[in-house]
């Protein structure tokens, strides 16, 4: 099942040309969309075959570094405007636990009247990958509602401006969407070119990081513009731990999910794509020590278990990552 | 319904290609590109998805394609290609494995033929429509390669039909085109799709059960098989050509039934309208 989808191709279009010689020789049945995309592929290896071209996954295929970009982006643009409806559909509704909790474990905000003057006032937060504005909504709504802070504001940055559209058409039915405290930029999450260092106060990435093309860049992005005792968190879908529940999860993910899509959002590829890219990101403990390795702190006591610097939710069908700026840095 | 097709042709002509069960994490790889290997399970939940999904909505032509893919096996989709081995056009178009996109047809010369002709008419109801060839979803869940290019082909041919029966692309038209293919080419999808049947309005209806109905049953089954007119070759005859050598009788101009109809409803209003101002 993981060896790359263009060997397999490859093996039965050898099938295909020679069963060719009894019936004469004949053009290899090609649909129209397929044969684009093929091209595409072929295009990019040629090109950068001669010098060893760097290669990625593509949920279980296997492309060049310089076209994973552009081929998440063709997902998300296609995925946009349902993406909520899928995201129900798919989880059964309870990625907004898994939004709600997360938010809420973070506890943004800074109530004026508890903190001391001198201070300033409300948090700088910047979410990443968070195009259709789910986090910092309810990032916002948390500080607001249960923290009195009229100050907190969110910077959304995401790299698909389709995504960032629907996010501020969203925005427009929120209480935030003038007043200065919600921001959308485009930018790459490995290369935040608009962000100063040492200036964000807590860095959100729900659902995205098991997109991007060098996870680590992102990671050492993230520690870069994050304060001294800033907070990285990241919420991921993650290994499910009890073997029968994986079983049937896996199942539910390969067949239900792209069958989903075919039907509620005519786009089978595109999802998937996103469950192989699930089955491609690294474990909790894998994950937690690219954290580390990137200079952060990690919550938690050692050694190696639930709490050190993850928490399970759903039995592991997602997790939440954490890790703090030091002090000293 | 199609030519003589006799038992021991069927079988020594279907592929052994044995249904192999397999899970969905350890698919089998594709017979070709796009090409999705589905357990039947999942054929059968696809089936009914994209049946409710289509009758929702109708627009959603992939629904509908993926529905017809989806019952097509096991027997129908194989005794439609059967039936295009059975006949010398039908297996030069196997071998030849023609395409229609809007590459392979060039529209603009097509636009120049002469009122009556195939390629004229079929660009006709092309540009009504405002579509191109290039809008039919490729075939993905058929599993052996050469039944998924006939489904192809069927899917591409489509328009051709409205050309060769000069049935309109509203509803009604395309309920009655559907009743012809079903009994032409068998297709379960097609038979399925006359549930659509339930949202024409009762005059539409009555007119499908006194006139579309039964001039699609016996012209689909008495005809020769419509998968088997090489449409590239005979873009510039006559669609009466091609109607007498299929032995398809033309269907009532439903356009202009239609538009009579309309004008009829429109004067009925314009005296009622009338007749209410006199009164006050």
């Amino acid at each position: 099942m993981n060896a790359p989808r263009i060997a397999l191709r490859s093996f039965s279009r050898a099938q295909l040309t020679s069963k060719s010689s009894l019936l004469g020789a004949r053009i290899p049945y090609r649909c129209l969309s397929c044969s684009t995309r093929l091209a595409q592929t072929h295009q990019f290896s040629a090109q950068n075959g001669a010098d060893g071209a760097r290669t990625t996954h593509f949920g279980f295929e296997t492309i060049s570094e310089d076209s994973k970009d552009d081929r998440v982006g063709a997902v998300f643009s296609s995925v946009a405007a349902s993406y909520d409806t899928m995201n129900d559909f798919m989880s059964l509704y309870i990625h907004r636990l898994w939004k709600d909790h997360f938010v809420r474990s973070l506890n943004p905000g800074i109530n004026p009247l508890t903190s001391s003057s001198s201070e300033p006032q409300g948090m700088n937060i910047l979410d990443i990958a968070g195009g259709t504005g789910d986090i910092a909504f309810r990032l916002l709504d948390h500080a607001t509602t249960i923290h009195n802070d009229q100050t907190t504001r969110v910077t959304v940055a995401d790299i698909n401006p389709d995504m960032l559209a629907e996010g501020r058409k969203r925005s427009l039915e929120t209480p935030y969407a003038s007043t200065g405290r919600l921001n959308f930029i485009e930018t790459n999450a490995e290369k935040l070119d608009a962000i100063p260092s040492d200036s964000v106060d807590l860095y959100t990435v729900a659902f995205g990081i098991r997109n991007f093309t060098h996870k680590d860049t992102a990671i050492r992005e993230a520690f870069r513009v994050l304060k001294p005792g800033g907070i990285f968190a990241c919420l991921e879908f993650s290994k499910v731990q009890n073997q029968l529940f994986d079983a049937v999860y896996k199942r539910w993910s390969f067949s239900a999910i792209p069958l989903i899509g075919q039907i509620v959002a005519g786009d089978r590829d595109s999802y998937q794509y996103l469950v192989e890219s699930i089955e491609k990101f690294p474990s909790q403990t894998e994950f937690r020590d690219m954290i580390r390795d990137a200079g952060f702190v990690i919550p938690g006591e050692g050694p190696d278990g639930e709490g050190y610097g993850w928490e399970n939710l759903s039995g592991g069908i997602a997790a939440i990552h954490k890790g703090m700026k030091p002090i000293g840095a | 319904m199609g030519g003589p097709l006799t038992h021991s042709t069927l079988r020594s002509v279907s592929t052994s290609q044995a249904h192999r069960p397999f899970s969905v994490l350890n698919r089998p790889p594709p017979n070709y590109p796009g090409h999705v290997p589905l357990t039947s399970i999942e054929r059968l939940a696809l089936a009914i998805g994209s049946a409710i999904g289509s009758i929702r909505d109708p627009h959603r032509g992939d629904l509908i394609a993926a529905l017809a893919e989806a019952t097509a096996k096991p027997y129908f989709i194989t005794r439609l290609r059967n039936a295009m081995l059975l006949d010398p056009t039908g297996r030069r178009i196997l071998k030849d494995r023609p395409r229609i996109t809007s590459q392979t047809l060039n529209l603009e010369k097509l636009r120049q033929l002469p009122e009556g002709s195939v390629g004229r008419t079929y660009v006709k109801w092309l540009d009504r429509e405002g579509v191109t060839p290039d809008t039919r979803s490729a075939v993905r869940y058929i599993d052996d390669e050469e039944e998924a290019y006939v489904m192809q082909r069927y899917r591409e041919c489509h328009d051709f039909y409205h050309a060769l029966t000069s049935l309109p692309i509203v509803r009604e038209g395309e309920i009655a085109l559907k009743a012809f293919e079903f009994a032409n080419t068998a297709l379960p999808m097609t038979g399925l799709s006359l549930a659509a049947l339930a949202t024409l309005k009762r005059g539409e209806r009555k007119r499908f059960w006194e006139v579309y109905g039964p001039w699609a049953w016996e012209n689909g089954s008495r005809s020769k098989e419509v998968i088997n007119v090489y449409w590239e070759e005979r873009l510039e005859d006559s669609v009466e050509d091609v109607r007498r050598e299929l032995g398809i009788e033309a269907p009532p101009d439903l356009r202009e039934i239609r538009r009579r109809e309309r004008e009829e409803r429109r004067k009925a209003k314009e005296r009622e309208k009338a007749a209410k101002g006199a009164i006050v």
